[in-house]
């Protein structure tokens, strides 16, 4: 299990997170975990209580959470949205531009790798749920 | 053509960076073969039967002389001194050496080019029509919104990991020379009734083990809201389709499975949402990348007619020669299908002389056809045998555009390791057999492909005549089918019946081409006989 690696201010979140069905059986939960054919959302309605979602990555090549990522990001969510399982050095800075601050890898990232991808582009094409401005807004000022 | 700007440049010069960054964790043995083949893929590196492979993006098949100089370089300094265009309109190199491929794009970087996403199961290689600009039948030119596409796609941030490989055609005429429908998403510019241009958006075709044709999804969709819709239409699908088996997760089997109107309608869904988030670049972002797509200064008051006494050249000018929208131009296909070659092979050198015929006669640009020949988009007509003379030297001339001999295979079990059989020697022994041009060309158009596996790269499902090589019980086994059609008419052809061993097709497709002899009337392509008589008397001859 690698370390949580957290792009947040704020203090780690505590309370485990439960399961999407029992989320949606329980009013109080604070944090949920989506599996990867889950809707993100059914969270929707939920989001001002949620203070962290924890999106499960069961193999790298499995995509779905990088959708379930931006929806939640695009409704409004500024909660820890955590992308947990197998999650590869490589994807991290595309998973970061889909609006995940946090990631729990099974298997530990080589920190130095991480470094050296999440500044690799000074630029990006297309507009996603960061904050990172596309380069057809800088061309156009 | 497009040119990059600071911004491209710097992302095309990281993403060396990056990958020599992932070979040396490979080799060093920090990241295992399971977690580098999706990054190798996403950069075109395939593991082949002997080698690695290469394969090199040329978006939407449009280059300059430069840029085609350099593919000969890389195919002389870092393969066997050839290369093999694709049915992507892309090039492939066959012996790679995995510590080389970085340094193979780094040279590329130098010529605004790249092997981003040419494989992987991601957004691909945006492909077009070849005579894109040229065309007289053309509403608006493709490439534009082509070049939109690619800058838009490239690294997508959510699209990156989908169930399978996602393909996306753009076309800008009626006629379709780039196989739309049997595209993830095929897109195609008209003028509708109001005077207005914008898009007719198809989705869920493909070839492969599942071939099919894609149907409409959305009539009308303006041209300004096309990232946004497209994004919407990935998302879905990215969210919904199978990822339980590897052979089903294209977005066909899902549009097939929910059905058109039923995915139309969540992709209408998703887009009320999307639209509202920016993700569209304003109309000026366009108009900076269409006006690198202007068309060349033209030469006016050209002579619009050839000299045709010389019986060579007339033959290649009446196969090869399109028209152009231009007076006085003419579009140059040139064959990469020489009798006894291998289809879309070309030498560096043949390389590198298509492209001193581009810089000194074309206006500096060259295409790649999905039928894995070459054009010169822009030609004036009284340079055309001056351009024969060259190509004649350089074993460039064949006349067989479009007719038996020009057929499109992919590389097969000589180099693929998906292959159940061979494609290549199977094609030079058809070719062989109907040698005589003047056979051909009586023959007339007959648009023949040939697939090593199911997997359908050699898009035998859209061929007049198809051809799929199986294993049967350990021995090459080929398939024929009839009636497939890539163009406006699209259609799947259709297994005739039981398979052949390599002489007994080529005797059957012979057989079947002299049946369409007998029975084509006046104007008649062995596709329209076919048609219209239907399968039996072809069966009846070749079974019978």
């Amino acid at each position: 299990m690698g370390e949580l690696l957290r792009y947040r201010e704020d203090e780690r979140h505590e309370e485990p997170a439960v399961t999407l069905d029992a989320f949606l059986g329980q009013t109080n939960a604070t944090a949920v975990r989506l599996e990867s054919d889950e809707d993100a959302r059914a969270l929707i309605p939920h989001l001002g209580q949620l203070a962290l979602v924890e999106v499960s990555f069961p193999k790298f090549r499995d995509g779905r959470g990088f959708s379930a990522a931006r929806i939640l990001r695009e409704a409004g969510f500024t909660g820890e949205l955590r992308a947990q399982g197998d999650v590869l050095v490589d994807q991290i800075p595309l998973m970061r531009r889909c609006g995940f601050d946090a990631f729990a890898p099974e298997a530990a990232i080589d920190l130095d790798a991480l470094e050296r991808a999440l500044g690799r582009y000074d630029d990006v094409y297309q507009k996603a749920a960061d904050a990172r401005t596309p380069v057809w807004r800088r061309r156009h000022g | 053509m497009y040119k990059y700007d600071e911004y491209d440049q710097a992302i095309v010069d990281a993403r060396v960076g990056e990958f020599r960054d992932q070979v040396n964790r490979r080799i060093s043995g920090e990241m295992s073969e399971d977690q580098f083949k999706p990054l190798r893929l996403m950069n075109g590196l395939y593991l082949q039967l002997h080698a690695y492979m290469l394969r090199v993006a040329v978006p939407y098949g449009t280059m300059d002389a430069r840029q085609m100089h350099m593919l000969a370089t890389i195919a002389r300094k870092y393969d066997k001194g050839y290369g093999h265009f694709t049915t992507r309109q892309n090039i492939q190199y066959n012996w790679i050496k995995l510590d080389q491929a970085p340094d193979i794009l780094a040279e590329l970087a130098t010529v605004e080019m790249h092997a981003i996403q040419t494989s992987g199961n991601c957004i691909r290689n945006i492909s077009s029509d070849q005579f894109a600009g040229a065309a007289a039948d053309e509403v608006e030119d493709p490439r534009p919104w082509a070049e939109l596409l690619r800058q838009w796609s490239t690294f997508h941030p959510e699209f990156s990991y989908l169930p399978r490989k996602f393909k996306i055609a753009v076309i800008g005429a009626e006629e379709d020379r780039a196989a739309v429908k049997l595209h993830d998403i095929g897109l195609q510019l008209y003028r509708n009734d109001a005077g207005e241009v914008g898009f007719r958006l198809f989705a869920g075709g493909g070839m492969g083990r599942t071939p099919m044709i894609a149907p409409v999804i959305r009539e009308w969709l303006p041209k300004g809201d096309l990232l946004s819709y497209v994004e919407s239409c990935l998302r879905v699908y990215n969210r919904y389709g199978r990822r339980d088996n590897m052979y089903k997760a294209r977005i066909k089997i899902l549009v097939h499975e929910i059905g058109a109107a039923e995915y139309a309608r969540q992709v209408e869904e998703e887009w009320a949402h999307v639209k509202t988030l920016g993700l569209d670049p304003p109309a000026s972002e366009f108009e900076r990348i269409a006006g690198y797509f202007a068309p060349p200064a033209y030469d006016a008051d050209l002579p619009d007619t050839v000299d045709r006494t010389d019986p060579d050249f007339t033959l290649w000018i009446d196969q090869n020669v399109s028209a152009h929208k231009q007076p006085g131009y003419a579009v140059v296909t040139i064959s990469l299908k020489p009798a006894e070659g291998i289809p879309g092979d070309a030498s560096a050198d043949q390389i590198d002389l298509m492209a001193d015929l581009a810089d000194k006669y074309g206006h500096d640009e060259l295409r790649v056809t999905h039928a894995q020949n070459i054009v010169l988009p822009h030609v004036r007509k009284r340079d055309l045998h001056t351009i024969w003379q060259a190509l004649e030297g350089a074993g460039l001339a064949t006349p067989n555009l479009d007719l038996i001999s020009d057929i499109i295979a992919c590389p097969g079990l000589d180099y693929c390791s998906l292959a159940n059989a061979r494609s290549i020697p199977l094609a030079q022994k058809i070719a062989g057999r109907f040698a005589d041009l003047d056979r051909q060309r009586d023959v007339g158009e007959l648009k023949l492909k040939i697939s090593g596996c199911i997997n359908a790269c050699g898009h035998h499902h859209a061929g007049h005549i198809g051809i799929l090589g199986v294993d049967r019980k350990g021995e090459e086994n080929y398939q024929l089918s009839f009636g497939g059609s890539a163009a406006e008419d699209t259609s799947l052809a259709k297994i005739i019946g039981p398979g052949f061993n390599e002489d007994g097709v080529v005797d059957a497709v012979e057989k079947a081409v002299e049946t369409y002899r007998g029975l084509r009337t006046e104007g008649e392509r062995f596709l329209d006989t076919y048609r219209r008589v239907g399968l039996a008397p072809f069966k009846e001859a070749i079974y019978g």
